[in-house]
Parts: C-alpha cells; structure tokens; sequence
C-alpha cells in the first residue's frame, strides 16, 4: 500500500451564529494514498463542503487536524491545495489565459516554464484555441474545464473537487468526467471528489465514503473493485460490478436509521 | 421559379428595413422641430411680454437685453474670471470628492470593524442637508476657495463612499473565494477581483458627482466668495439687476451641460477600454 498523501484525523466542526450553535462534522477521519481519487457522497446539508473548506484552509475546525504526512505540514491555504468549486467563478474581465494565470500570478511567479505548462495544460484540454477569449464567449463545459486548468496551474498535490459538474448538462458532464480522469491520471493527481450523483461517484472512483447529516459522520466507506475502477466513467457505468455499488450506496443513503439519527 | 422567390423576399426585407430607417428619421426630425419651437415660442413670448411691458423687465429682463449684457462682460473681459473660477472649484471638487469617496468605500471593505464602526455616522450624515455645514466651513477654512471645496466635498463624498461601497459589495463572493483558495492575500483580493468588478460602477457615480459639485459649489459662492458665477447671481440680487442674475443662470446650464457631455464622454471611454 502507497502511504497516505494526506490525513485528516479526528474533524470535529460546531456551526456557530447568533442563534446559536449546531455540530456539523463529528470526528471525521480518513486518510488519502497519493494518486488516489476518493469521493465524498452524502445528502444535501452532511458538511460535505465545510468538510473540503476545513481541508483547503479556509475554515479553522472546531477539533481535529489535516495532515500531509509527509512534511508534517498542514495545508493552510498553500500550494499544495486545488481547490476546484461548483461554479468556475472564471473572471469575466480577464482572458482565458489571463484567467488561468491567476493562481501563478498571486504568487508571483509567471515564469515562462510556467506559461509553457500552462500553455501545455490548456492544449490537453483542447482551450489553446480559445484562450485569448473571454469567458462568456465559451460553453459550461469548456468554462469548467478552464476552471480545472486554473486549479491545475499552481501544480497541487491533491484536488478539491467541489460538485464541479452539477451545474453542467448530462453529456457535458461525462465528457468531463472522463477528460478529467485522464489528466489526473497522467499528471499522477490526488483528488477527493465531493458528489450527491452516485453513479458519479462509482464511475470515477477508487474508494467512496458515505457521509449522513445531523451531525456529519463517515457512515460507510467501500472501494471500487477494479473492474469498474480500470475503465473509463462511460464504460464502468455499463459494467456488472456497477450496479449493486450504485445500490450499495443507494441503500446506506436512504437506510432510516441516518434520518432518525443514531445518538 | 426557387430564385425568384428568394429574390422576391429578399426585397421585402430590404422594403421593410428602408421603411423602418425612413419611419425612425421622420419621428426624430419631429422630435427636433417640436423642442426647437418651444424653445422659439419661450424665448419669444419672454421677449415680446418684456418689450411690451407686460412683464416687470427690472424683475424678469428679457433675452436680448441678456445677451446684450452678456456681450459686453464678455466684451471688457470681466465675464471670463467668474467662469474659471467656478469651473475650477467644480472641478477640484469633483475630482477630490471621487478620490476621497473611494478611499473611504475601500476602509469600509478592508475594515469590517471599522465599517461597524462608522455605520450610524454615515447615516447621520447621508440623512442631513450637507449644505448646511457651509457656514463651519467658512469659520473653519477661511472666506474663500477652501471653504467652497469644503462646501462640495461635503455634498458629494457620503455618496459617492455609499454608491462605491453598496457596488464592492455586490461583486459575487465567489470571485473572492478563487483569490482566497489560490492562497491570495486582501490587497490581492482587493486588487484582482473587488476594484475591476466594480470598477464600471465606480466609473458610473462619475456623473452623478458633476451634478452634485455643482450644487455644493454654487452653495459655497452664495455664503462666501468675491468672484465665481454663484457670486454673480448673489451679486446681481443685491444690486436689483435681473438681467444679471438671469444671464448668469443662462451661463451655468451652458457650462454645467458641457461638463456633464464631458464626463459622459470620459465614462464611455473608460469602460469600453477595460470591458473586452
């Protein structure tokens, strides 16, 4: 087994407002190998988000650590972070280039190696044509991939991928789902994908949790067998081993014991 | 047989865009006739009450006796100062109202507390008629062109800090959450995202502020000042000459107009350059 690119241990988040406070995550725990792709399923409103904004840095958890075991370090919003949201939020003043740029240029460091892996990136995910253009000249789908290139730019160790295909048309959807498979395997990418579409999930991952709500738990954690593993999104949608994950999970989400909670 | 029918429906569209363009000359150049004569009509009217004797001409004058008037300021130069003078107060307050505006929306964003903080004084302040600080500002500045811009800054910084403030708020909080997950810093927030998204809005109160720095200039020359157009109008009151006070109001819708085409004009150029 690859050690573990990253590990969070022991999550515990407490929703605060003026009216008073929630627990949203209780004592989440798992762990990511390096190139790994996991996802994350679960009904709407289990902290699946607040989950990935505690990972990306952007929220301090009330308890608990997220952990690259092999630095040590904890992410914070660093470099070693993608964080890849539902909407592209590409700015609609800039250019696509000058768009995915930008996490570069925070930094300072727009070198011309770096453009040309820019350039290189753009090119994989067929945008070098269209990257003096501006984002509302382009489709969803060809927006969100340049959102994927963006993220991609700074070269982080593991990917957020936040419902990054939720706002796209279905055929649009699996054509990234596959683009995107391909190019974090070929750049040997560790990404956790967060999802409510099951078969999403099943057909792009290695490993799912399960999540339930009120308060926030890993319910269920199951790997995908490599049948369904090996192939693409499209295909592993059509193998046999598909359907019984597909119910699998189908089954964890609904089971009323999750609704009623088990406290 | 095909062609003639594409021909024939291409001159049915070409028919029916000729009518359109003829149809849309025609209300224009009747839009202009109408305003030409109601112009004529006012200015002939005024002319002929005041020559008959209809109307008091010490209190109400009438055009040919202003333009004379205006003529011969302009004749013995004695106009030209009063205009530069207003124009030039107009003009620094307007452009030291925006700058200043804007910096205070931009301590509102950065600051949270501070936003908190001066939250009521601003409503405070937006609420009351800022002219009627003029008279603190001529004890605080002195009788002269300070308290003039003091006067204009007065009227026009509160809103101009409310409009820039109220559109910085408004650009999506996703577009911040980008700079913030690419591990950037406030002022890169600030500078990527806040001041371009607003940018067209902040361009935008350019307009409103010309109008408003004329209202605080002309204000600030009735409570003090020894040269300038609001002064003139003062003057003319004081002295009982009309044809003064009316040929002044006449000069101002000139010049006021003018410099509204200009900021117009400098607004268009300003957003199509940084909009692709």
């Amino acid at each position: 087994m690859r050690e573990s690119a990253l590990q969070v241990e022991g999550i515990t988040h407490v929703y605060v407002s003026e009216r008073g406070a929630s627990l949203a995550l209780d004592d989440i725990s798992f762990a990511i190998r390096a190139g790994e792709f996991v996802s994350l399923v679960g009904p709407s409103g289990c902290g699946k988000t607040t989950l990935l904004s505690i990972m990306a840095g952007l929220i301090v958890p009330t308890r608990g650590t997220v952990v690259f075991p092999e630095t040590g370090s904890s992410p914070g919003a660093s470099s070693r972070i993608g964080y890849m949201l539902q909407q592209d939020y590409l700015f609609p003043w800039r250019t696509i280039l000058d768009n995915v740029l930008l996490g570069l240029e925070l930094r300072g460091r727009v070198a011309e190696e770096r453009r040309e892996w820019v350039l290189q990136l753009l090119d994989e995910l067929g945008l070098l044509q269209v990257k003096d253009r501006y984002p509302h000249q382009l489709s969803g789908g060809m927006r969100q991939r340049a959102a994927l290139v963006r993220t991609l730019a700074t070269e982080p160790d593991l990917l957020l991928l936040d419902e990054p295909f939720s706002a796209l048309d279905y055929q649009t959807r699996l054509q990234l789902e596959e683009l995107i498979l391909d190019i974090l395997r070929m750049h040997n990418k560790t990404a956790l994908l967060v999802t409510h579409d099951i078969a999403e999930a099943v057909a792009m991952s290695d490993r799912v949790l399960v999540m339930e709500r009120n308060p926030g738990r890993i319910r269920h954690e199951l790997s995908v067998p490599d049948a369904v593993r090996l192939v693409s999104p499209i295909e592993a949608r059509e193998t046999r081993g598909f359907h019984s994950l597909f119910h699998e999970i189908w089954r964890e989400l609904e089971d009323p014991d999750s609704k009623e909670g088990r406290t | 047989m095909k062609r003639d029918l594409e021909e024939e429906r291409l001159r049915l569209t070409q028919q029916a865009h000729r009518a359109y363009l003829n149809e849309r000359k025609r209300i224009r150049l009747h839009v202009r006739i109408t305003q030409l004569t109601l112009l004529v009509l006012f200015f002939g009217l005024w002319e002929w009450a005041g020559r008959s004797g209809r109307i008091d001409t010490l209190l109400f004058s009438y055009p040919s006796k202003i333009i004379r008037l205006l003529s011969e300021m302009t004749g013995d130069g004695s106009l030209f100062p009063h205009i530069g003078m207003t124009v030039t107060e107009t003009v620094i307050g307007f452009v030291l109202g925006t700058i200043m505006g804007t910096a205070v929306a931009v301590l509102l964003w950065w600051s949270p507390f501070a936003e908190r903080v001066l939250d009521p004084f601003i409503v405070v302040l937006n609420s009351m008629p800022k002219v009627a600080l003029g008279p603190l500002f001529i004890v605080g500045l002195g009788p002269g062109m300070l308290s003039i811009i003091g006067t204009t800054l007065a009227v026009n910084v509160i809103i101009t800090t409310l409009v820039i403030y109220a559109s910085f708020r408004e650009v999506e909080p996703g577009y911040t959450k980008v700079v913030r997950l690419l591990g950037g810093s406030r002022s890169q927030e600030f500078r990527k995202v806040i001041f371009p998204a607003a940018y067209p809005a902040i361009v935008s109160t350019l307009k409103v502020n010309v109008g408003l720095s004329w209202i605080g200039v002309i204000v600030g020359e009735f409570l003090v000042s020894q040269k300038g157009l609001g002064y003139l109008i003062v003057y003319g009151f004081q002295v009982f000459n009309f044809t003064l006070v009316l040929g002044t109001l006449f000069l101002i819708a000139i010049v006021a107009t003018f410099m509204y085409q200009a900021v117009a004009w400098a607004e268009r150029k300003l957003v199509s350059t940084k909009q692709g």
